[in-house]
């Protein structure tokens, strides 16, 4: 068994018009995002895509690359009004985009509930506000819950910093987020790492997602500095 | 002299305990974390998977590692790293004490709104209502009043709301207000402020907490400015 790809092209080859897209990564615009899948996935040109991410895309490459070249239907997200995420609010306020709001523990839970293999949960975020409309509420040990359905994905495209061929993955610092649970949550799930390692030098006590999950593996390049948003943006107060 | 934000973010500092873990929201709340004694632990959480950062030192970033607000962060010893369904475990689960948020309106009983203005630009609540819905202590750090001078603590939230029944204090530029079974409690006010002005411009009615106290923020921490590099 050989996870391994060797071409951006061939790991989204097929990926059809209409698929539910996960796509890994805080607000897909660092080290934590599959930068050069999502670029192949554009140059491919497939249409009304729904994209779960946490954010709705930062500057015009990438998965904000995607949003602005009109590829994208539907957006399932939590926070899409970060200052980078303009392609989206473009279209979002032109009306050519549909955005489902989902809490940001409600998104990792149902995405988690679709790759465990349950329908929903019930969790007591959003609870009597305008995300709980439609939504079942049922009253547990005198609380009240809402029902939240299990997402499931087509594909996920996620990022990680190590591989093995068997689709084994370890990440670096805060590089896990949304990427796990998107990989459990899609029939077809491709990794963008920084590096593939022979089959056995992972220690089994450091693989944060099994290769069960990982359907193809591809070796990242650089990213455009241009793509690189906040990288600096820290601030400091003196004492 | 009412407080600054970074005012308001010091006297929050003072009241988070030793061996707490804390969910820092942006805006005041994110300045809470230069104003952490060194003499208690306390171990801040951030949704995409960190629990116990601090501030980083100018060049020691660490392109790996990133708070919710997508700033450079570093890791303090102690600290783990884990995944985003592990992180809102936490949070759900009750297993974090305390989550620091800003408003923009809270209600007489603990009702928050902070997500949305309808009709105003692109929402978006973030895990905002994972917070509010499911930590006990959740505190509220927010200027008194709007731009425009409109009270943000009223009778009832005409915004949409984050989570009923939530907050557990507010943390202002004028008052600290405990949020109780009763009402609203003021228990501190600032420095030069009275308790009259205070209600003046609080729409919710306020009970005077038998030991109102003046709130303890020296002048130094209340005149810091942030600082780019």
């Amino acid at each position: 068994m050989n996870k391994t790809f060797h071409s951006y092209d061939e790991v989204v080859a097929d990926v059809f018009d209409g698929a539910v897209i996960a796509v890994g990564g805080f607000f897909g615009n660092y080290n934590d995002t599959p930068f050069h899948v999502l670029e192949a996935l554009r140059r491919k040109g497939v249409s009304n895509l729904t994209i779960i991410n946490n954010g709705a895309g930062s500057g015009d490459q990438g998965l904000g690359g995607l949003i602005k070249d009109g590829l994208v239907r539907k957006v399932i997200c939590s926070f899409p009004n970060t200052p980078h995420a303009w392609a989206f609010r473009e279209r979002y306020q032109a009306q050519e985009i549909e955005l489902e709001l989902v809490p940001q523990g409600t998104l990792a839970e149902r995405l988690r509930a679709a790759g465990a293999g349950l329908g929903g949960f019930y969790t007591r975020t959003g609870v009597n506000t305008l995300l709980a409309q439609g939504k079942e509420v049922r009253e547990i040990d005198g609380k009240k819950y809402l029902f939240e359905k299990a997402l499931p994905a087509d594909f996920a495209l996620i990022k990680a910093q190590k591989a093995d061929p068997a689709g084994n993955l370890v990440y670096r610092g805060t590089m896990r987020n949304f990427n796990l649970v998107m990989a459990m949550a899609a029939e077809v799930v491709v990794a963008e790492v920084e590096e593939i390692v022979p089959l056995g030098d992972l220690s089994p006590e450091e693989v944060h997602t099994p290769g069960i999950f990982v359907d193809r593996v591809i070796l990242t390049a650089p990213v455009p500095e241009s793509h690189m948003f906040n990288q600096k943006g820290n601030r400091q107060v003196k004492l | 002299m009412s407080l600054t934000r970074y005012g308001i973010a010091y006297r929050i500092a003072n009241e988070l305990p030793d061996g707490s873990y804390v969910n820092l929201g942006v805006g005041i709340p994110g300045l809470v974390v230069h104003f952490l004694s060194k003499e208690k632990t306390v171990f801040l959480h951030s949704e995409n998977g960190i629990l116990g950062f601090d501030a980083v030192h100018e060049g020691e970033e660490d392109p790996y590692v990133r708070n919710a607000n997508e700033m450079a962060a570093a890791l303090v010893p102690g600290a783990s790293l884990f995944d985003h369904s592990l992180s809102f475990a936490m949070i759900r689960g009750a297993h974090l004490t305390h989550a620091v948020m800003g408003g923009m309106q809270v209600s007489a009983q603990g009702d928050l709104a902070n997500w949305a203005v309808p009709g105003q630009g692109v929402p978006g609540v973030g895990g905002a209502m994972d917070l509010a819905a499911n930590v006990n202590n959740v505190f509220i750090a927010m200027t008194h009043t709007t731009k425009t001078g409109e009270p943000k603590i009223v009778t009832s939230c005409t915004l949409p709301l984050t989570a009923e029944k939530c907050v557990t204090k507010i943390f202002t530029d004028l008052a600290v207000i405990n949020v109780t079974e009763e009402g609203l409690e003021l228990v501190e006010v600032a420095p030069g402020i009275s308790p009259e002005e205070v209600q003046s411009k609080t729409e919710a009615p306020l009970r005077l907490a038998s030991n109102l106290t003046v709130m303890n923020v020296p002048e130094r921490f209340n005149q810091l400015q942030l600082v780019n590099h």
